[in-house]
């Protein structure tokens, strides 16, 4: 389980390989990749620019991973997630799950990544023709996170 | 009790700075009795903590709600609904 805010771009090739051959029992990879885009909510963007908070920030992710690992049965996961000033097409994060089956990194991917829209703090800010503005959450991704909810 | 306060994203930009410490009143004793007299700071302070727009509060990196009690030494951050991913 492995946790990494940073500035820098990240290599997605390198990462999976590493993490596939972490070990040989791992049959599956299943990745994430969220980027820039140059349009929100009808208007265009010309940069991205995210806020974190040091050390809560990893401190969520972490938690996410193990609440990840502790639902299904994943042998690794990978969070790396940027923060600053970002241009359109560029990434933004990157999660990766490996398992022995397809199942189980599927699901635990696309859980890390509804546990990360809601609960990791991040904030983005956009550049627009009519000057910068904050991005506003959306319902929609606290209804995806509040499927996963355990009764 | 003497506490660290910070503040996030828009809610920093309002209220022009990014951290603080703070000697709470006797009566400040949780998130919400500390956010209602943040709120009584002055109008820009109301615009954000009066309750009328969503703001999260984390107590030590843990995000909490407004009944957390909060204590000597805490590091208490407000921020608004994360935008992360």
């Amino acid at each position: 389980m492995t946790v990494q805010i940073q500035t820098a771009d990240f290599d997605v090739a390198a990462e999976l390989a590493a993490m596939r051959t972490a070990s040989a029992d791992i049959g599956a990879v299943v990745s994430f990749i969220g980027q820039v885009r140059d349009i929100n909510d009808g208007d265009a963007v010309s940069t991205l620019t995210l806020e974190h908070y040091p050390g809560m920030t990893e401190r969520a992710l972490e938690q996410i991973e193990k609440e990840a690992k502790s639902r299904w049965e994943i042998s690794g996961s990978l969070i790396i997630h940027r923060v600053g000033t970002l241009q359109p097409l560029d990434q933004i994060v990157l999660v990766a799950v490996t398992s022995a089956h397809r199942g189980e990194a599927f699901k635990a991917c696309e859980f890390i990544m509804d546990y990360l829209k809601t609960q990791a703090p991040f904030w983005k800010k956009e550049s627009t023709p009519d000057g910068e503005r904050w991005v506003e959450a959306k319902i929609s991704d606290d209804e995806a996170q509040s499927r996963w909810k355990q009764s | 009790m003497n506490i660290k306060v910070l503040y996030f994203a828009r809610i920093k930009e309002s209220v022009n700075y990014s951290t603080e410490d703070l000697l709470l009143p006797a009566d400040v004793s949780n998130i919400n009795t500390l956010k209602k007299y943040l709120a009584s700071r002055g109008e820009v302070w109301a615009g954000l903590f009066d309750g009328k727009q969503t703001i999260r509060a984390a107590i030590n990196h843990e995000l909490v709600d407004d009944m957390m009690a909060i204590n000597d030494g805490d590091e208490v951050a407000f921020f608004p609904p994360v935008t992360g991913g």
